[in-house]
């Protein structure tokens, strides 16, 4: 039976690129995918554009790691590093691979997933731009908007492929798409085989979180995870039934087994039975998950229904300012100090007539990560972390509360820690996300393939 | 009735998506997945999330892989990237969860 290896480059931008190239190296793969873009990524990728035209996407040291091994084993790459500015970053990729000496490498651009200029178009179209969460008319934030991005599938990715494509690079996609294209162009699957391209589906969902499948974050008992300093990164074998087995590379550090697996399968999603993407809607509950050996797992038996007639869009709007600030406090007394400075701080921020829509407190050390669930009073804690979050419309209320902290130090409660807390924070810019479903016939009448040939 | 922490019984795994956080919840062992169907309900994980969620949860059972998946609305102070939170992304409600208690009808071990 036919059958595709494909490894993961990349969960995040800022995610360790070294697994990726034991993928490379011993993953014994035909392609690797990456997902560089998280929900807000796009938000940060825009304002490096408003600095400079030529930015917007995701700058790392992937390509300039992996370009060169890749093209040596023939091994294609799919990634949605293109962020806001695929045409740019496939400028970069192909000047990198001109320099490494890589001629004839094919770079497929796929543009058409920004929807920001024709935001306009759509509303006077009779798109019901509402949010999908909490409803609202768009014109409340149109004013605001930094981004808005149609989640695309596989299919221009699989265009591309065909095409020729060494190097796929596209802008938004929902987070599997890239690893389902490749199974699709080599395996055949048809685009209403929802069972098979649900199955890919799953595998990419599974892969698009790199080490969250093999062990990274692990909610279990994590200390049995072998060799995180060198944690490998999942690597699929599908067969044309849509059967599979993931991996990871030989030699490799972490864990594949039903647990870690599991955990990745219902990240960060809603309604199992009806994992909505652009190519199928997936039914995580008809998986069949088995053990098949050490660091192999194999998954038979998905089903899938047909696609939305919509696609899911994302759009970033400016929403405010954070301010923040963090002071520590030794024992004895450190929670009572932290809460002491807290209340002076208060009492400043009514006097000086800093104006917040919302005051946060959290005690690090006692209740940051944990808020109203945490337990005891944290009263014989050996020290404290005052942090004090503020949400304000002026940026300049966001740069001028930290600086009360600093005197407290004198004029506040005894032992505040005032070094290794890495200076003034600045203020930061909040981004309130937007979801509305558009027709997807609007989004795929502008989506394009440019190919660029390195000479 | 003996009781122990959820800790003790199962793993869990958090994640963001808007102002929404899901917790995959597995029992360590298959034959804790009625116990934890019966005691770790919508209702309860709402009751134990007070101050920090402000909308519903809802609760889907995946059996095939003896699962659970809360979706937790409202959860992350208007989502990860507007949220003054430092777990902003919601990396911490899996083992917040974690911190409930259920009722054994023996004394467990994992």
């Amino acid at each position: 039976m036919k059958s595709v290896r494909i490894g993961a480059g990349q969960g995040f931008w800022g995610d360790s690129p070294f697994p990726a190239l034991d993928v490379v190296q011993s993953g014994n793969v035909g392609y690797i995918a990456c997902d560089a873009l998280a929900e807000l990524t796009l938000a940060i990728l825009q304002k490096a554009r408003q600095k400079d035209p030529a930015k917007g996407y995701v700058e790392d040291m992937f390509f300039s790691l992996l370009l060169g091994p890749c093209r040596a084993k023939g091994i294609k790459i799919l990634t949605n590093a293109g962020g806001i500015n695929p045409p740019g970053a496939g400028r970069m990729v192909c000047d990198l691979a001109r320099r490494m000496g890589l001629k004839g490498l094919k770079i497929a651009v796929i543009t058409g997933d920004d929807i920001l200029p024709r935001i306009g178009d759509l509303r006077s179209a009779g798109v019901d731009l509402s949010d999908m969460e909490k409803g609202g008319d768009i014109s409340s934030i149109e004013d605001r908007i930094l981004f808005a991005n149609a989640y695309l599938g596989a299919k221009p990715m699989v265009d591309a492929l065909e095409m020729g494509a060494d190097v796929v690079i596209a802008g938004r996609t929902s987070d599997p798409a890239q690893f389902l294209a490749p199974m699709v162009y080599e395996l055949g699957w048809r685009w209403d085989d929802w069972d098979r391209l649900a199955a890919g589906i799953l595998l990419g969902h599974l892969m698009e979180c790199s080490a969250q499948s093999t062990g990274g974050n692990f909610g279990g008992e994590w200390w049995n995870i072998p060799g995180m300093e060198r944690i490998g990164y999942p690597v699929a074998e599908v067969y044309e039934n849509g059967e599979a087995v993931i991996s990871k590379p030989e030699g490799t550090g972490g864990r594949v087994d039903l647990r870690t697996v599991k955990e990745q399968m219902l990240y960060e999603v809603h309604d199992p039975a009806a994992y909505v993407t652009p190519d199928v809607v997936a039914d995580f509950t008809s998986a069949r998950l088995e053990e098949d050996g050490p660091d192999r797992v194999r998954i038979t038996g998905m089903k899938g229904r047909p696609r939305p007639e919509t696609l899911k869009v994302s759009i970033g709007y400016s929403d405010g300012w954070l301010g923040e600030a963090v002071v520590r406090y030794s024992w004895p007394h450190a929670m009572q100090k932290a809460r002491k400075a807290d209340e002076i701080l208060r009492r400043q921020f009514a006097a000086l007539g800093l104006q917040f829509e919302e005051i946060l407190t959290e005690y690090i050390g006692f209740n940051s990560l944990s808020g109203p669930l945490a337990w005891g009073d944290g009263g014989d804690l050996n020290e404290v972390g005052l942090r004090i979050a503020v949400r304000t419309r002026n940026k300049l209320d966001a740069a001028r509360m930290p600086r009360l902290l600093p005197p407290l130090a004198l004029n506040g409660p005894p032992t505040a820690g005032a070094g290794g807390g890495g200076g003034m924070p600045r203020p930061r810019e909040l981004i309130g996300l937007w979801s509305a479903l558009v027709p997807r016939g609007e989004v795929e009448k502008q989506v394009k393939i440019d190919i660029l040939e390195v000479d | 009735m003996p009781r122990v922490l959820l800790m003790d019984l199962a793993h869990a795994r958090s994640g963001d998506k808007g102002d929404t956080v899901n917790i995959g919840l597995f029992p360590y062992r298959d034959e804790d997945y009625r116990l934890l169907k019966d005691q770790v309900t919508a209702e309860r994980v709402k009751e134990h999330f007070r101050g920090l969620v402000e909308g519903e949860v809802i609760r889907y059972e995946v059996p095939n892989i003896r699962a659970f998946n809360f979706v937790l609305k409202g959860a992350l102070n208007g989502g990860a990237s507007r949220s003054l939170r430092s777990d902003n992304l919601g990396k911490c409600f899996g083992a917040n969860l974690l911190r409930m208690y259920v009722e054994t009808g023996e004394k467990q071990k994992v």
